[in-house]
């Protein structure tokens, strides 16, 4: 599997996605730099964490006018995996490749802290590999996070099963303790954790490994 | 030279720029003739206390800087030791507690982005900010609501700054006195690590090479930041609030990016930031280091605002810039990387062989100052000290427990001991993914992805130690940093410091300082953990209110990658032993804790005393122990009783049942805060009895845990029981702070729904 890592200027956790897909799981993976136009030869795209363009106006705002978007959006449209962490979610947000807003923490700070998630479907190249309504321990850390759609959007996601995560310990006060949401064609999947901080036990924990697993388990079968 | 003369510098512009009548006449005298007005700027905040040390260089003399394993000891922009495997760690700790009372948010967030600057100017990638942080209590009947605002701002400030930047911010300490009240301490640590034979300098070298600027335009900001660093606080103090600069973490990344791609080129020889003093400190810091002049032409400074004068050019501090001297004929090298990241970066200068620091405005020359004599040859005072004051009475007042477990809550929720989960949960301390121990614990351990190896680190200061005796809560605060290093298993190695104080120029202040700097000294050449750099913050004053006297230390110490032994009891019916002992106490050694402090409200005696020779076997046979440790804790704040209950306080319910045999009165046997102790569990008791012999430690087995509860007796008689639930929760709600999390969500779509849905499939 090739695994590509977008970087932005602000991108900080795009280091830590390259280290869980080379090293805690093998795959070859390698950053693109934002102004690039073309992702090149590669089978899933990861936007990573961080503060693109430093976040000064709304999360993400800056980022969906990279050039690299225009090549990511192609990409989703051609049925590429696109997988957006946290700063990756928002931005996916933004660029209207997901529906609804990011909006500040409930609680108004900053909170980092490994919280309960669970899948909340397992038909998605996301997440075949979880077991639906099984806890994993994945850290947040976000201060926008808390998800936010209008009711119809919301049922509307609910009804297509494209809810990919729920909280079980809701730190943001997300609608429906939605952590993560997949689009219409099950390709593009934001999530406000950071799995690829949870994929060895010397950090912390492993629930994020589970992720990672259910996408190159889906890139194998595609092949 | 018409630019030079065409000022008029008048005695009051002289006392306006704090310099002395004998530090003008050492002006006049370097340069043979009158400064300019830019010169006397220059001038001023070169020989301030806060750039120049000069209070404190002649004791500094006296610390320890030497070691097998350190790479650069002080005088850098940070030390740096060798790790092993090719690889080399860089930290300091700094201050920024002036800025940070005027406008709490932007000063503790330049504090984080001036430290981190330190740390990437020397080409090693920030991997761990600490913070010691030090503020009036909430409580405070006159200036609680202030100190509150100035907490969570400070909080905010080091989230905000270190979350975008991208560096983990993985612990700390947080402590509350009321002589912090109009002057708090924002101690910011940074270690960053990198190849060891890609170490960079702050060093001008080879005449003709040029001198190129990089990062933020220069604006107004922070003008005097270092000038005002260096007085004490008055009701104008608040009006220098356009001195505190602001910070631009995203920048700052950018810069962090841009620098380290641009040292790989090869094509950069030196490099400074330009942190307090600016321009002018990295101009003359650079050439002064390389024995070589530097001329610049201030037409060529990248501004962001039209009609800066020289003096506020040269004077400004604005926030992340850096200054480095490149290979002549590869600027373009240079250029091409920062303005990938999209920074400016602009040939300001060139090198030159005569040694001044010459500044040009339009050509004209402006600014033309002997390197040397600016940069490292500022006035040295050794100025007049008589003995430390006496801050509290030394006989003890008559106090007898009325309930032991209430005092118990009464200190675990204590602004000092209670859980400071609030203010770390704002951090992002687990970005990088190095982080294998985190806020919260006896020490941070964060690991060297290249080489195997972790660096852990441990913050600690004085204070209340410090006001009964300068020089013995100094030793102690180096004892506990080498203690919690232990605790988790790792060697310590070197050590940083930041010595914050108030008014040097009164002597029994001096003397503080003196005796405090001696007993580091004392102890960080005891336990062979050398200084490799540090800070001075001095005039924490406030109308004429100093500070206790307190040092800081951050000492790092270095173990193998491994999963980390926690302070939490694991599992029940394993054999608690205290080693090292119950330890002694008298009335006068009780007067310096937190029993004294959150129970009595009142502070007298003297710290407790520390055996350096048995403290230094405790580690020893500690780190040997921790293969056979299921829990580590060392005692401190709260003694005994607070080491207990925060063991218990892992989320799987696991407490303690103890039994002691002692003659001590209840109060000191359960809370004095005598040092070289530290609590462990275990299933293999005799292992670690044996190991204990080895080393000559006592190692006593003090009972067992147990399931849900804390329990201690003496002699058959229970001075202790407590649930740990509502143990824990006075310990979590202590800092007054709601939780901001987890968030009740209203809606039906809810835990046990999701559930159902689990049990379907």
């Amino acid at each position: 599997m090739k695994f590509g890592v977008i970087v932005f200027p602000g991108s900080n956790c795009d280091h830590d996605a390259w280290y869980a897909a080379s090293h805690n799981f093998g795959q070859e993976a390698r950053f693109i730099w934002h102004d690039e136009h073309a992702l090149g030869d590669v089978d899933v795209v990861i936007l990573p964490g961080g503060f693109s363009y430093g976040d000064y106006l709304r999360c993400g705002a800056i980022a969906r006018f990279s050039p690299v978007m225009a090549a990511v959006r192609k990409f989703a449209a051609d049925g590429g995996l696109v997988a957006g962490i946290c700063n990756g979610f928002q931005i996916l947000v933004e660029s209207g490749l997901l529906p609804g807003a990011l909006m500040r923490n409930a609680g108004l700070k900053f909170v980092c802290a490994p919280v309960r998630i669970a899948a909340a479907t397992t038909n998605s190249p996301f997440t075949n590999a979880c077991e639906a309504g099984r806890p994993l321990t994945i850290p947040v850390a976000h201060g926008e996070g808390c998800y936010y759609a209008d009711e119809r959007t919301l049922d509307e996601l609910e009804a297509e099963d494209r809810i990919a995560f729920r909280y079980i310990d809701n730190p943001n006060g997300s609608l429906r303790d939605i952590a993560g949401i997949l689009n219409a064609g099950r390709n593009v999947m934001g999530m406000m954790p950071h799995p690829e901080r949870a994929t060895e036990p010397l950090v912390g924990s492993t629930g994020g490994r589970v992720i990672f697993e259910s996408l190159i388990g889906a890139l194998t079968l595609a092949r | 030279m018409s630019a030079l003369t065409s000022e008029l510098i008048t005695p009051e512009l002289i006392a306006l720029h704090q310099l002395s009548e004998p530090e003008y006449a050492k002006i006049l005298k370097i340069l043979g003739r009158e400064p300019s007005y830019p010169e006397l700027g220059i001038f001023s905040v070169m020989w301030s206390e806060h750039c120049s040390y000069k209070s404190s260089r002649l004791h500094l003399k006296k610390l320890p800087t030497t070691g097998a394993r350190v790479v650069q000891g002080p005088g850098e922009n940070a030390g740096i030791i060798d790790i092993g495997g090719g690889y080399a760690i860089a930290f300091k700790i700094e201050s920024h507690n002036h800025p940070s009372f005027i406008e709490p948010f932007q000063g503790a967030a330049t504090g984080v982005g001036g430290i981190l600057r330190d740390i990437f100017t020397m080409g090693a990638r920030p991997i761990a900010v600490l913070d010691s942080l030090r503020f009036g209590p909430g409580s405070d009947p006159q200036c609680g609501a202030r100190n509150r605002r100035i907490l969570e701002g400070v909080v905010s400030g080091i989230s905000h700054y270190g979350n975008c930047f991208g560096v983990p911010t993985v612990g700390g300490e947080t402590i509350f006195e009321p002589c912090y009240n109009g002057n708090p301490l924002v101690n910011v640590f940074a270690l960053g690590v990198f190849k060891k034979d890609e170490i960079f300098y702050a060093k001008a070298s080879g005449i003709g090479n040029p001198v190129i600027y990089v990062g933020a335009k220069t604006g107004r900001d922070g003008i005097h930041g270092a000038s005002m660093a260096s007085a004490e606080f008055t009701e104008e103090s608040k009006q220098k609030r356009p001195n505190v600069q602001m910070g631009d973490p995203f920048l700052e990344k950018l810069l962090l990016e841009a620098c380290l791609e641009a040292m790989h080129t090869g094509a950069v020889l030196g490099i400074q930031d330009m942190g307090a003093a600016g321009l002018t400190c990295s101009t003359c810091e650079m050439g002064s280091r390389g024995g070589l002049g530097i001329e610049i032409e201030l037409d060529q400074v990248p501004q962001r605002e039209t009609g800066m004068t020289p003096y506020e050019i040269m004077l400004s501090e604005s926030q992340e810039r850096m200054l480095l001297v490149a290979e002549k004929g590869r600027e373009e090298e240079v250029f091409r990387v920062f303005h990938k990241w999209g920074l400016d970066a602009a040939a300001i200068g060139t090198v030159t062989g005569d040694g001044l620091l010459r500044v040009r405005h339009h050509g004209d020359i402006v600014v033309e100052i002997p390197n040397r004599e600016l940069a490292d040859e500022a006035p040295l005072y050794d100025r007049p000290r008589t003995e430390p004051p006496r801050l509290a009475p030394m006989e003890a007042p008559e106090f007898a427990s009325a309930d032991l477990n209430a005092d118990l809550l009464t200190i675990l929720s204590s602004g000092d001991v209670c859980s400071k989960r609030w203010i770390w949960e704002q951090y992002d301390y687990m970005v990088r993914t190095n982080t294998i121990a985190g806020p919260g614990g006896d020490a941070a351990i964060v690991r060297i992805k290249e080489t195997g190896t972790s660096v852990a680190i441990s913050l600690d200061g004085g204070g209340r130690y410090c006001a009964l005796s300068p020089r013995a809560g100094a030793r102690l605060a180096v004892a506990e940093c080498c203690r919690n290093l232990s605790t988790v298993g790792a060697l310590p190695v070197a050590a940083t410091n930041n010595l914050n104080f108030g008014n040097p120029e009164r002597p029994e202040i001096m003397a503080q300082l003196v005796e405090a700097i001696e007993g580091i000294a004392e102890a960080c050449e005891f336990f062979d953990t050398p200084i490799t750099g540090g800070n001075v913050s001095l005039y924490n004053e406030t109308l004429g209110e100093g500070i206790f006297p307190t040092p800081v230390m951050g000492i790092v110490g270095l173990l193998e990658t491994r999963a980390p032994l926690t302070m939490n009891f694991k599992a029940a019916g394993r054999v608690i032993i205290l080693l090292g002992g119950l330890g002694s106490c008298n009335e006068a050694r009780f007067g310096g804790t937190q029993y004294a402090k959150a129970v009595l409200d009142t502070l007298w005696g003297l710290p407790p005393a520390l055996d350096m020779e048995y403290e230094l076997r405790v580690h020893k046979a500690m780190r040997e122990i921790v293969p056979l440790a299921e829990s580590a804790h060392d005692l401190s704040d709260g003694g005994l009783a607070v080491a207990i209950a925060e063991s218990s306080f892992g989320g799987v319910g696991v407490g303690a049942a103890i039994e002691l045999n002692s003659l001590m009165r209840p109060e000191h046997l359960l809370f004095h805060e005598g040092p070289s102790r530290i609590l462990v569990s275990t299933s293999d008791p005799e292992g670690v009895e044996r190991i204990a012999r080895t080393h000559s430690v006592e190692a006593l087995r003090i009972g067992v845990t147990v399931d849900s509860a804390i329990r201690v007796s003496n002699n058959g008689v229970e001075l202790l029981d407590l649930d740990i639930a509502s143990a824990e929760r006075a310990w979590q709600g202590g800092l007054g702070f709601p939780a901001s999390w987890p968030v009740q969500n209203a809606h039906p779509w809810n835990n046990s729904r999701l559930f159902e849905n689990s049990s379907a499939l």
